[in-house]
C-alpha cells in the first residue's frame, strides 16, 4: 500500500467520485477547487486553521482508555477518540471551519448547510456567527421533529433552519433543497457541505479537514501505549468521521479499518442505511458511489435510529477502501446501537451520539474475539445529549 | 441527417422557431402519457422533451419535482418511458423526442443497453441534466454509436472555454439554461438571455434552445428573438397538476397553442 493518492486531478476515487452535477454549478466547484489549491499550499490558512481548532474547538480531542467496558466484555483493549469533547459535541466542527476560513477567503458572506442528526448545522451555524456570516441550515422536517434541540440550538447561534418536505423528509433531501438553493445564489453563496461526499472538490476537502483526528490519534496511541491499535473503527453515515481516522492510517501496515453503517432494523429486512453492506453502485448528489437504491435506479428511503446515519449514499473514499479490500464495512442494528448507548453511558460515564454508538456497538461485539492486549480504537464521533429525546422515547418516557 | 436536425433545418428554412414542450412521462398517470404526447404535437410542438421521473430531482423547482413523485407513485421506471416512446412512434415518425432526466436510471440500466433500447423504441436525443462533459464521454460513445443526440446544457455560469469544450460534444442542440436556479424559477432576465445567446453563437453550430422559468407567451416571444428553440416546462407541468385527467390533453394542446403562436 505504498501509492494510495487518490483522488486524482479530477476527483475520482478510483471508479467513484468525480463531478455529476447540473452545468451551472460546475464553474462555482472550479473555482471552489482552485481556491482550495491556493489555500492547501499557503501555510498561513493552515495556521489559522490549527489555531481555530486549538483555541475555539479545544483540540487535540484526547484518547481515553475505557477500562471497565474492556474488561467487562473480556476481550481487546477498547480506547476512545474523544471527538465528542469537541465544542459542539461532535467532529462537524473541524469540517465546518476549514470550509468557512475558505468561504472567507473568496469573499462569501453567505453560507447554506444540509443536516440530518443537525451537528453539522449546529456546526455551521457556530462558525457563521464566529465569522459573522449569514447562515441558512436545510434539515428534513422528521430530522427536525426528532432533533429538536439541535434545531433550537441553531436558532440561537443566529441561523435560520428550513425544514424540507420533499421526498423522504431526510438528510438527502435536505442535500438537495441546498443544492438547489446553491445553483439559485450562486454568486453570494458557499456550500458548507457536511460530510465527505458530494461533488469534487468535497469528498477530499471535507477528508482534509478531518483527517486531523487520525493524525492526531496516530501521535497519542504512539505515546500512550508505544504502538498502533490493531482495529480502528468508525461509524459510516456519509463517512466523514470514518474517513478522518482512517485516512492517515490506509498506509500503516497491520491497523485493520473497520466502518460501521446503520443496519436500522436489519440489513436482511431492507429497512437500513447501509449502502456499503447492501447497495450497488450509482450516482446520486454529484458523485458516484455505491448507493440504495431500487431496480429502476430510484433511491430508496433510508431507515435508521440515528439521524446523521441516515442517508442512502457514502462519501466515494469509503467505496474505494471497501473496492480494495483496505477497510472492511459492516452493520449494527438499531437495538444493537441502542444496547452500547446504554452500556457506555453506565460503564464509562459518557453519553454518546447514536451514530457514534454503532461504532462502539460493533467494538463490543468483536472485542471478546480478540486478545486481551490487543487494541481497538473507536472513533467516538459525537455525544449524546442531542440524542435523549429519542432514547427516551424509545423507553417510552416523554422529558 | 437525425430528426432533430431534419426538424431544425425545416424550421429555419420557414423562418420559425422551435417549441420544445417538457413533461414527465407517468404524470399523473402512466396511461395518459402517450395521449398528452400527441397532445403537445397537436398544439404545435416541434421536439418533446419527455422527464425520466427521478426520486432526487436535484435540479428541479417544487412543480417538476412533484411531476416525478406523482409519476413514481405508479413506479414509473426507464423502461416504463421507453415502452411510452415506442407507442408513441406508432401513429408519429416526424416529432423528435428528447429524453431528460438524471443520470442514475440511466446507469442502472447500463449506457450500452439504455442507449441500444432508446434508439429501437424511437428516442432522438439524451439530455442527463447531472452528467456534464466531464463525466459525460462514456455515455455520449453510448449513445452516438446508437445514433441519439447527446444533449447538453449550458448555464449563464459557464466560461467561455468550458463553452467551446461542451460545442465540441453537443449534438442536435444545446439547452441554454437561462437562469441561476431551478426549474421553474421566476427570476429570468431576457435581455441579459439574448446578450449570452448572441456570445453562444460565436462557438456553438448547432441550434440553441433556452428553458427555465419561462411561463407565459409574452416572455416565449421574447426569448424567441434571441433562440432558436424555446423550452417550456414547469408551466405545462403545471397545467396538468391543475387539470382532471379527462381534460389534461385539451387544456395541454391549447396552452401550447397559444405559446406556438407567440414565437411564430
Amino acid at each position: 500500500m505504498s501509492s494510495y493518492d487518490f483522488p486524482d486531478a479530477r476527483g475520482h476515487f478510483g471508479p467513484y467520485g468525480g463531478v455529476y452535477v447540473a452545468e451551472t454549478l460546475m464553474a462555482a466547484l472550479d473555482e471552489l477547487n482552485a481556491e482550495y489549491a491556493r489555500a492547501k499550499a499557503d501555510p498561513a490558512f493552515w495556521q489559522e486553521y490549527h489555531y481555530e481548532l486549538k483555541h475555539f474547538v479545544g483540540r487535540p480531542s484526547p484518547i481515553y482508555h475505557a477500562k471497565r467496558w474492556s474488561e467487562q466484555l473480556g476481550g481487546a483493549q477498547i480506547y476512545f477518540k474523544r471527538e465528542d469533547l469537541n465544542h459542539t459535541g461532535a467532529h462537524k466542527v473541524n469540517n465546518t471551519i476549514g470550509q468557512a476560513l475558505l468561504a472567507r477567503r473568496m469573499g462569501k458572506k453567505r453560507v447554506i448547510a444540509e443536516t440530518g442528526a443537525g451537528q453539522h448545522g449546529v456546526a455551521s451555524a457556530t462558525v457563521a456567527a464566529r465569522y459573522g456570516m449569514e447562515c441558512v441550515v436545510y434539515m428534513g422536517s422528521e430530522d427536525v421533529k426528532r432533533q429538536a434541540p439541535n434545531v433550537f440550538r441553531m436558532k440561537l447561534l443566529g441561523a435560520t433552519v428550513v425544514p424540507v418536505e420533499s421526498g423522504s423528509k431526510t438528510l438527502k433531501d435536505a442535500l438537495n433543497e441546498a443544492m438547489r438553493d446553491w445553483v439559485t445564489n450562486i454568486d453570494s453563496t458557499f456550500y458548507i457541505l457536511g460530510t465527505a461526499a458530494g461533488p469534487h472538490p468535497y469528498p477530499m476537502l471535507v477528508r482534509d479537514f478531518q483527517r486531523i483526528i487520525g493524525i492526531e490519534a496516530k501521535e497519542q496511541m504512539q505515546e500512550m501505549v508505544g504502538r498502533q491499535p490493531d482495529m480502528v473503527v468508525a461509524c459510516v453515515g456519509g463517512g466523514s468521521n470514518a474517513i478522518g481516522i482512517f485516512h492517515p492510517y490506509v498506509e500503516v501496515e497491520g491497523v485493520r479499518l473497520v466502518g460501521v453503517e446503520a443496519g436500522g432494523d436489519g440489513v436482511a429486512t431492507g429497512r437500513h442505511a447501509a449502502p456499503l453492506s447492501a447497495g450497488k453502485p450509482g450516482v446520486l448528489h454529484g458523485f458516484r458511489s455505491y448507493l440504495m437504491q431500487d431496480e429502476n435506479g430510484q433511491i430508496i428511503e433510508t431507515h435508521s435510529v440515528s439521524a446523521g446515519l441516515d442517508y442512502p449514499g457514502v462519501g466515494p473514499e469509503h467505496s474505494l477502501l471497501k473496492d480494495i479490500g483496505r477497510a472492511e464495512y459492516v452493520a449494527i442494528n438499531d437495538d444493537e446501537a441502542l444496547k452500547a448507548f446504554e452500556d457506555c453511558c453506565h460503564l464509562e460515564g459518557i453519553i454518546p451520539a447514536l451514530e457514534s454508538s454503532h461504532a462502539l456497538a460493533y467494538a463490543a461485539k468483536i472485542a471478546p474475539t480478540m486478545a486481551k492486549d490487543q487494541i481497538i480504537l473507536v472513533n467516538l464521533s459525537g455525544r449524546g445529549d442531542k440524542d435523549i429525546n429519542t432514547v427516551a422515547g424509545l423507553m417510552g418516557l416523554t422529558l | 441527417m437525425s430528426r432533430i436536425a431534419e426538424t431544425f433545418t425545416r424550421l429555419q428554412a420557414a423562418g420559425e422557431k422551435a417549441l420544445i414542450p417538457f413533461i414527465t412521462a407517468g404524470d399523473p398517470d402512466p396511461g395518459l402519457t402517450v395521449s398528452l404526447m400527441h397532445g403537445l404535437v397537436e398544439g404545435g410542438a416541434d421536439v418533446i422533451e419527455l422527464g425520466i421521473p427521478f426520486s432526487d430531482p436535484m435540479a428541479d423547482g417544487p412543480v417538476i419535482q412533484r411531476a416525478s413523485e406523482r409519476a413514481l407513485l405508479h413506479k414509473v421506471g426507464l423502461r416504463n418511458v421507453l415502452d411510452m416512446v415506442r407507442e408513441f412512434r406508432r401513429s408519429n415518425q416526424q416529432t423528435p423526442v428528447v429524453l431528460m432526466g438524471y443520470l442514475n436510471p440511466v446507469h442502472v440500466l447500463g449506457y450500452e443497453v439504455f442507449a441500444q433500447e432508446a434508439a429501437a423504441a424511437g428516442v432522438d436525443g439524451v439530455l442527463t441534466v447531472d452528467c456534464p462533459p466531464e463525466e459525460a464521454a462514456e455515455l455520449s460513445a453510448a449513445l452516438i454509436a446508437a445514433k441519439l443526440d447527446p444533449v447538453f446544457l449550458i448555464a449563464p455560469t459557464t466560461p467561455m472555454a468550458r463553452v467551446k469544450q461542451i460545442a465540441a460534444l453537443a449534438r442536435g442542440y444545446v439547452y441554454y439554461v437561462s437562469l441561476k436556479g431551478v426549474t421553474g424559477a421566476g427570476n429570468l432576465d431576457i435581455d441579459d438571455v439574448a446578450r449570452k445567446i448572441a456570445a453562444l453563437r460565436e462557438f456553438i453550430d448547432v441550434p440553441i434552445g433556452v428553458g427555465f422559468g419561462i411561463r407565459d407567451a409574452e416572455t416565449a416571444r421574447a426569448i424567441s428573438t434571441a433562440a432558436d428553440a424555446v423550452v417550456v416546462g414547469s408551466r405545462l407541468v403545471q397545467e396538468i397538476e391543475a387539470a382532471t385527467p379527462e381534460t389534461a390533453k385539451e387544456q395541454l394542446t391549447r396552452l401550447v397553442a397559444s405559446l406556438k403562436d407567440a414565437i411564430r
